[in-house]
Formats: C-alpha cells, structure tokens, sequence
C-alpha cells in the first residue's frame, strides 16, 4: 500500500504539513531544506499529488475567515434507506464531506455555506427531502494546534 | 474580516490548489492580470489575518496506512471544557478538536477529538490517553470509526453573482 512512496517522498510529507515559505521561488527553498534541486521537489509534489498521497497541495484557507458558514451535521439514516439518502444528501452543493460512521447516528458531513442562513436553510431542505432530522454540530471553538501526521 | 475584490479572485483561482511551477506566485499574478509581488504581499496580509491558515500539503491519510481514524466523542464538565480541550489538541495523534453543542438526550458529547491510526487497537489505545487526560471532568465518551468517504470535494468560495 505504501511501498511506491520512499524516504525522501516521506520527509517532504512531513516538511509539507508545515508551511511553505512566502518566497517567488518557494520548491527552490523547500529544496535546499531537504537536500534537493527545485525540479526533483515539484517532481515529487505533482508525482504525490497524482497517486493520490497529497490530497491537495495550496493556501488552506479558513472557511469562517472567508466569509462563510461551516457546521459538522449528522443523521440518523434507516440502513434500507442508507443509499437513496446519500443520493438526497450529496446532491447538495454546499455538502463538502460526508461520511458514514458506525454509530446510531450513522451519516455526518460538513456543510459550507455563505451565510450561517444557508446552514439553517439546506438543513431545512434535506430534511424535506428525506424526512429525516438533521442535527447541526457549529463548532463553538477550536483547539488548534496543527493538521499532521507522521508519514 | 472582508477580503476585497482581488483577494476573492487570489482566493477562487488558488482554492483548488497552487500551480506546481518554480514560480506559482508568478503564475497566479499573470492569469490574474496583477505583479508577482502584488499577489506575495496579498497572500501575506491574508496570513497575517489568519483567512490562509498555511500553504502547503494535505496527506491522505488512508494511502499513508493510517485506515483506522476514530471521531472520539467526549461529554466534558462545560467549566473545564475549554482547558482540557486545549490539552487534547496538543496530542500529537489528535488533528482536529473542537468544542461542539450538545444535542440532547440523542448525543451528550461537548468535546470531539479527530484521532488517527493504522489499527482500531492503536486508536484504542490512543482514546484511553484522552481518557486519562479528561479524568473526573469527563462523564461518557464514544468513539464513532469512518466506514465509508461518502463524498469529499473542497471547500469551495462560490462566484458571487454580478
């Protein structure tokens, strides 16, 4: 599963969880941290980003900074129903994730809104449309420390 | 926090990623119409003011082993919520942790926990970490592992209209 990825595609993992510096060359300064040239970096972040190691690769930038709402929802779904619901929930473009969890509240996905009225609103819809209630989990805080595993 | 036209045209033609070219600032500022320096200084100010959290990668966690990832839920004493959580998000295996409301009676937990690993035993194991950490100050907890990715697409900044 992880052979096709060696050390240094793992160290420049790690070292990308960090942040890239703000310099017009910035693979040139990731390089020199890592003992690389500015091809072989960008070779291996599109090659990362290709097989799929890197889901993204970019600014990450915070979804309530920008100006939009953001709210973890979960459902209860009838397991016979499991698949027409996702069908129902997914064709809303303001759903961003969904996942399916082994509790009895079996579906949870984050909604990205423009407004905290577009939560409430497409909470609304989907519970028109499936029957079915949707709890609204707005985060209240966050603790934040960083987004990173060891690779 | 407001961001201006041009911030919102940085961000719609970076969200779905940063070119991979030796110099991407410079290939953002030439489909933008703007200066290399321009769109560096405007990236910068939007990290000052905390709308670009960091640039860089996001790992996918599944194609790194780690299949096992664990959304552990906490009922946390609502005065000591704040400074255990701050505790829980400095673990090294937690990526995200928030306080959330409650939704009574169906869910009783204040505090989520992201934790990760390659095993359930290893997440487990993790869990009880949280768990020694919270003490007295944590009446239930439960632990709810992904079975399936439903749908995963971006965050997206929508065109404004007009």
């Amino acid at each position: 599963m992880t052979q096709d990825i060696d050390t240094t595609d793992r160290a420049l993992l790690n070292r990308l969880q960090d942040d890239l510096p703000l310099d017009r060359r910035p693979f040139a300064a990731l390089g020199q941290e890592l003992d690389l040239t500015e091809v072989e970096v960008l070779a291996r972040i599109s090659r990362l980003r290709d097989t799929g190691y890197l889901t993204r690769f970019g600014p990450f930038y915070d979804a309530a900074a920008l100006g939009g709402a953001f709210c973890l929802c979960a459902m209860e779904v009838p397991e016979d129903r499991y698949e027409t619901v996702t069908e129902q929930v997914n064709a809303h473009s303001e759903v961003a994730h969904n996942y399916a969890r082994d509790h009895r509240l079996n579906m949870w996905f984050v909604m990205a809104t423009e407004s905290a009225e577009g939560i409430q609103a497409t909470a609304r819809r989907i519970e028109a449309e499936t029957g079915l209630q949707v709890l609204l989990f707005p985060k209240e805080r966050e603790f934040f420390i960083g987004f990173r595993v060891a690779a | 926090m407001t961001l201006d036209a041009t911030d919102r045209r940085i961000v719609e033609v970076t969200q779905a990623g940063l070119p991979l070219v030796p110099a991407p600032f410079a290939a953002v500022a030439e489909v933008l119409g703007l200066t290399e320096p321009e769109v560096i200084d405007r990236i910068a100010a939007m990290k000052e003011r905390g709308v670009i959290r960091r640039i860089g990668g996001a790992p996918n966690h599944y194609k790194l082993g780690m299949t096992a990832n664990g959304m552990s839920v906490w009922d946390v004493d609502d005065g000591l919520v704040d400074q255990l959580g701050e505790k829980i998000g400095a673990l090294p295996f937690v990526t995200h942790s928030y306080r959330r409301p409650r939704a009574l009676p169906v869910w009783p937990y204040n505090l989520f926990a992201m934790v990760h690993g390659s095993t359930r035993d290893e997440v487990d194991a993790k869990r009880a970490e949280i768990a020694a950490i919270l003490g007295d100050a944590c009446r239930g907890s439960d632990i709810l592992f992904s079975t399936k990715i439903l749908k995963k697409t971006g965050l997206r900044l929508r065109r404004k209209e007009g």
